[in-house]
């Protein structure tokens, strides 16, 4: 009975350890980018990572956050190899969602936010690539004009959006990592 | 009825027309099945048997290039119809333009779930930069320059002096003639007592001349064109030109003196600091 007493509590230890390593990792910015990788986090938490990740993820429900995981493929897969899981990216997003006046205090105008929705909502509905000039026009309808290329820069800076050199408007690492774009969609279409 | 030049000049513009069709579906975006494939396939078809010089083939491979990727356009279309991000995007168009900002900030809220990162200092790092801040040296003693490289000294021949430029390729004999001449005319300005302070002699605009015009100066003590003048309590050397070499001088025996010429004493020199 001790004995057993004494394994749980060694285990416990062992991952308690593992989960600081990963929320240091996974918190705090390492590269120029936030998040970090999959065989990053084997090289540091060991083999056993997914499950390090799994607790954490629990623990973190309490706080409203989560480990948002993104894999190469874009899309979510339904049970990922390792290998996709050292491939794919890990970071901690909100697990809720904010209010307006919450945004707000984060840095983000109603007007700069509105913008994003509908610059990802567009590109969404166009299968993941517009033209600039139409995405200008779409915002030129609600937005002052001086400030729409500005905005879309600032969405590119951010890592929402990247654009090729033909002016084409793509999603960015930062939209698959924070939105859910099939909500999105469906809750802009039930307004 | 058309010749067979008019023909294949038709047929080029029909080529042209269609990759130029087929590059504003794959750059504007539009629909690719507005390209009847089958169509076009059937127009390359018929204008093939035309193609004899290397330029038209390279027409017909570009047109087949073109296609091929609207037929991928085609299967991207298809494929994202079938998932279930699929929005007819001519109503989800209409719905951002008839949509309100504030409702659409509070959808977009809904399905946004922004990265949580800390850029913030750890006590870590700040105990860390600390022990790091302690340590360093002040910059008065980072910025010392860099200490006077050691040398190690060995016999060096003649023509590794030439290698290195401390000695010229013209005749030795030469260059210790017009350097005595130039002792004496120095001497004659600026001297006293017929004589001038060593590195008053030596010393030119860079090191590495002044070292060949020491190495020079040895030759003419040793030969007997000059003389040194050694006052070792007021540490000053001099050098007296004789107005003839002395072969001898006297029944004194010969004795070396070293001197050193080293940067330092040369940059001392050019400071006013060295005699």
């Amino acid at each position: 009975m001790e004995e057993g007493r004494a394994k749980v509590s060694k285990r416990k230890g062992y991952y308690a350890s593992k989960i600081k390593r990963a929320v240091h990792m996974l918190f705090y910015r390492r590269h120029k980018k936030p998040g970090v990788k999959g065989w990053e986090l084997r090289k540091v938490l060991g083999s056993d990572y997914p499950k390090v990740l799994k607790i954490l993820d629990d623990y973190l429900k309490a706080l409203d956050l989560q480990v948002k995981t993104v894999f190469e493929e874009e899309k979510a897969l339904e049970k990922p190899s390792l290998e996709d899981l050292d491939k794919a990216r890990f970071y901690i997003t909100l697990r809720g969602d904010l209010t307006p006046k919450e945004a707000k205090m984060i840095g983000w105008r109603i007007d700069d936010l509105a913008g994003l929705a509908i610059t990802i909502a567009y590109i969404i509905s166009k299968k993941g690539k517009v033209p600039r000039k139409e995405v200008e026009e779409l915002l030129r309808d609600k937005l002052p004009g001086w400030k729409v290329g500005l905005n879309i820069d600032r969405y590119i800076r951010y890592g929402y959006l990247t654009q090729d050199e033909n002016e084409q408007l793509y999603l960015d690492w930062r939209t698959r990592a924070e939105v859910d774009q099939k909500a999105l969609i469906d809750l802009i279409l039930s307004k | 009825m058309q010749s067979k030049k008019e023909r294949a000049k038709f047929g080029r513009e029909k080529l042209q027309r269609i990759i130029e069709m087929c590059r504003s579906v794959e750059e504007r975006s539009l629909d690719p099945f507005l390209i009847n494939v089958e169509e076009i396939i059937s127009i390359i078809k018929e204008y093939f048997p035309e193609w004899e010089i290397p330029e038209d083939l390279c027409l017909d491979a570009e047109t087949i290039h073109h296609l091929a990727s609207v037929i991928k356009l085609q299967s991207e279309w298809v494929k994202h119809r079938s998932t279930s991000l699929y929005t007819d995007p001519f109503l989800l168009e209409e719905k951002l333009t008839r949509i309100e900002k504030e409702e659409i900030v509070e959808a977009f809220l809904q399905a946004w779930h922004p990265i949580v990162e800390m850029e913030q200092i750890s006590l870590h790092s700040l105990a860390e930069a600390t022990r790091y801040w302690e340590s360093l040296l002040p910059l008065k003693e980072r910025w010392k320059g860099f200490p006077p490289a050691e040398v190690e000294t060995s016999l060096a021949t003649r023509e590794e002096l030439i290698r290195q430029r401390i000695l010229r390729d013209k005749a030795f004999s030469e260059e210790l003639e017009n350097l005595w001449q130039e002792l004496k005319v120095k001497v004659g300005e600026k001297g006293e007592n017929g004589k001038i302070h060593y590195w008053d002699f030596v010393g030119a605009e860079n090191y590495e001349e002044t070292v060949h015009r020491a190495f020079l100066t040895s030759f003419l003590v040793t030969y007997g064109y000059a003389t040194l003048e050694i006052h070792p309590l007021e540490e000053e050397i001099f050098i007296k030109p004789n107005e003839k070499p002395i072969t001898k001088i006297g029944k004194k025996q010969l004795v070396s003196i070293p001197i050193t010429v080293s940067p330092e004493d040369w940059m001392k020199w050019k400071k006013g600091e060295l005699k």
